[in-house]
């Protein structure tokens, strides 16, 4: 009898595990809480973003909740994790359909999520909500449409490490490579294993090619696409910016240990004043504060290339906005959209994260209250934003495959043109897949 | 009288289709399921956990890019032509083997050097303690915890730097994770420096599992340290020593997260992995199709080391 009544309970318990093995599995993302007349009631957003562990405690969930109170029947279940890993919640929940109703998008991501079906045509969703678009700062389009709004803006400018520059003798902020060059070589003599520029190259976050080595070619106008599609070989923009890193390396003005260098790393050298330049995200400004009250630094625009007398440009990352295909509360997710991409709300989020907002009319108080970044609300609107990977198909891929054979390069494995030719090839299979 | 009765009764109870026989029958059949009943949670869990996922990832290595299309369409073998034709796929399988061929027998020699020692007469009770506590701290960490600690020591800024500079065995910086000649064997370093403990703490176990009286005797019979050492101590861990290898292969064959957080495969491919090899071509090129074949191939590979780990727990039973 007992033997009959463990298995009955053993037997009940895998039906439980069966049961929720199936229900975790066809779960929708686009909770609707009950059904039918129940579900117009009370609608329940899911919102996958990696946003609210980079902001102060509680300041997205006190937007949500003002969403709430504004949109009486809508509820917001924030779905947050670091980017890396919301990065493959998102992956994996557009493959499965199970994408949470609103997702924070990064650029490099769209090219792909649009390919697969897994964002709604956001042009469609304004026309329906009759938004006005001309408030908006950026939008990320392909094929005629917009799929990703960029909500915040984070610029690298240049950050200058003062104390550092007086030591070497440097009087003034570098404006062009050759001034780059000779002080990047006076700080690397100051001794301490001090370098004069920072250069991360990790395979594994591929993204200092586009922060830190594609930015010189578009800080002077350069281009590493030709009518969208890879322009590397034969383009003297990329390859001179490339000679011009690589003299800089050969000659041990950059920071030791690039190839397995991450942005943190990058960041931690600056910050404990091991390091005289760096580009980096406007973001970083309070951490570097804090982690060192000391340290003097100031923001610059990157330098140009010598004789370059167009406008300067500054790269930029977004947190981006997009909604699920598969939600089914297309309607209720583009308001919480619009809310955040509001001239007010956007103007706080960007307050709270140290970014340019999305909204054009939105000021963030920062800009006047920092110094610095008032420093940088200047160079920004005297320059171009740009960020060639996004939209891009693969976008870190293609980082990837350039970091590569750029190390290569660095490493006196491979001339300039080989570098560009193979880059070009692995790019071009990227694009064709 | 009534005697007849109860028979004539019991009779007709017996007979085929009766209630009783009904019964007897369906009590049969409940006794028959009660080993499924008991095996049905496990059988659940290796359904869900490790054959259906199983299943799908041969039935996407065989497909054309699916996840990322709608309507994928069966290629065949094209994505392990492809991957076996990879030169990026054998310098990961080479890193690969070096990386759990060196890891392996660095974890067993120093897991039983130390698991001797803490084992040892010749050491006080309360210096065994402060040295097993000493030696099992690498395994406290968790593999996250590990890479952030051993990319600050090798930084070119790092403490290790510091040390050998300071004392004048190295001129100037190395780049241990970062330069093509020293990052494969850096990473290799960090991985037997965190799983040695595992193998120490079981081998101790089995040495003190040993009868003495094996020992004394191979004094008596004039047996030296050496002798004592090859004759029994290693014949009577063989089987534990087996069964670690093989688990150890295993395990170091599909180590990720260390080289991710470490190297990221870099530079310049030096520590590429299958491992890692596969993630970039499932997350950052979205191949699904080629990733699960390449996953395939590991999964044979482990499948052929599990044979003989369980050849191996049997010949030990």
């Amino acid at each position: 009898m007992r033997k009959k009544y463990l298995a009955g309970v053993a037997a009940m318990a895998a039906a439980a595990l069966a049961l929720s093995g199936c229900s975790g599995g066809s779960a929708p993302s686009a909770n609707a809480t009950g059904s039918g007349s129940a579900a117009a009631e009370a609608v329940t957003l899911e919102f996958a973003q990696w946003w609210e562990p980079e902001l102060p405690a509680n300041a997205l969930r006190s937007l949500m909740d003002q969403f709430e109170s504004e949109n009486p029947g809508i509820k917001v279940k924030l779905i947050s994790g670091p980017y890396a890993s919301t990065k493959e919640q998102v992956v994996a929940g557009a493959a499965a359909g199970t994408m949470s109703d609103v997702v924070g998008l990064d650029g490099a991501w769209v090219n792909d999520f649009v390919k697969q079906g897994s964002l709604s045509n956001l042009t469609d969703l304004m026309k329906t909500a009759n938004f006005d678009e001309s408030q908006l700062a950026a939008q990320v389009q392909l094929d005629g449409s917009t799929w990703m709004i960029p909500v915040a803006n984070f610029v690298y400018p240049m950050f200058v490490n003062e104390d550092l520059m007086k030591k070497a003798g440097v009087s003034a902020t570098p404006k062009n490579r050759t001034e780059f060059t000779a002080a990047a070589a006076a700080l690397a003599k100051t001794g301490n294993n001090t370098a004069g520029w920072v250069l991360p190259l990790d395979t594994g976050t591929p993204n200092g090619i586009q922060n830190d080595v594609m930015s010189w070619v578009w800080a002077s106008g350069g281009s590493m696409l030709k009518d969208g599609k890879p322009n590397l070989v034969g383009n003297a923009d990329v390859k001179s910016a490339m000679e011009f890193i690589k003299g800089m390396y050969d000659a041990g003005s950059i920071a030791k240990g690039s190839f397995t260098m991450k942005e943190q790393d990058k960041v931690n050298e600056f910050t404990n004043g091991r390091v005289g330049m760096m580009i980096d995200s406007l973001a970083h400004v309070n951490l570097i504060r804090e982690q060192n009250k000391d340290l003097k630094f100031s923001v610059a625009a990157i330098p140009s290339a010598d004789g370059y007398s167009g406008k300067g440009a500054l790269p930029y990352a977004s947190w981006g906005i997009g909604v699920a295909n598969n939600s089914k509360h297309q309607a209720e997710a583009f308001k919480l959209v619009s809310f955040l991409l509001g001239k007010d709300v956007n103007a706080k989020i960007c307050s709270a994260a140290h970014a340019f907002p999305g909204n054009n009319q939105a000021v963030p108080d920062f800009v006047n209250s920092d110094p610095i970044f008032k420093q940088a609300f200047d160079i920004y609107q005297k320059s171009n934003a740009i960020n060639e990977f996004t939209g891009l198909p693969v976008a870190e891929q293609l980082m990837r495959d350039f970091d590569e054979q750029f190390q290569k390069y660095l490493a006196g494995k491979q001339s300039a043109d080989d570098t560009l030719a193979a880059a070009q090839k692995a790019w071009e299979t990227s694009f064709a897949g | 009288m009534t005697t007849t009765q109860t028979l004539a009764a019991a009779n007709r109870s017996d007979a085929p289709g009766s209630k009783q026989s009904r019964g007897v029958r369906r009590d049969g059949i409940r006794r028959g399921l009660v080993p499924f009943g008991y095996l049905s949670p496990t059988v659940i869990l290796l359904l869900v956990l490790m054959v259906i996922p199983i299943v799908m990832v041969l039935s996407y290595s065989v497909m054309d890019n699916v996840i990322m299309k709608k309507n994928p369409q069966f290629v065949g073998f094209k994505h392990y032509i492809d991957i076996l034709a990879s030169e990026s796929f054998w310098g990961a399988a080479s890193n690969t083997v070096f990386f759990t061929v060196v890891s392996v027998v660095a974890h067993l020699v120093l897991g039983l050097a130390f698991a001797m020692m803490l084992n040892s007469t010749l050491l006080g009770n309360r210096t065994k303690a402060i040295f097993r506590t000493i030696y099992v701290l690498p395994w406290l960490f968790t593999i996250a915890i590990i890479a952030v600690l051993w990319r600050l020591l090798l930084e070119p800024n790092g403490v290790v730097n510091y040390l050998l500079m300071s004392s004048g065995m190295a001129g100037s910086q190395i780049e241990w994770l970062s330069s093509p000649e020293t990052a494969l064997f850096a990473v290799t370093f960090i991985n037997i420096w965190s799983g040695y403990p595992f193998y120490m703490t079981s081998l101790l176990a089995g040495l003190q599992g040993i009868p003495t009286e094996l020992y004394e005797a191979a004094e008596v019979d004039g047996a030296n340290g050496w002798q004592r050492f090859m004759r029994i101590t290693l014949p009577q861990l063989k089987p534990i020593i087996i069964s670690m290898a093989l688990l150890d292969v295993i395990w170091t064959t599909q180590q990720f997260a260390l080289i991710w957080m470490t190297t990221g495969g870099g530079p310049l491919g030096t520590t590429e992995m299958l491992s890692t090899f596969t993630y970039k071509l499932a997350f950052s090129k979205y191949q699904f199709g080629t990733a699960s074949a390449a996953a395939a191939i590991v999964l044979v590979i482990s499948m052929v080391l599990a044979f003989f780990y369980v050849r191996a727990q049997k010949a030990r039973d």
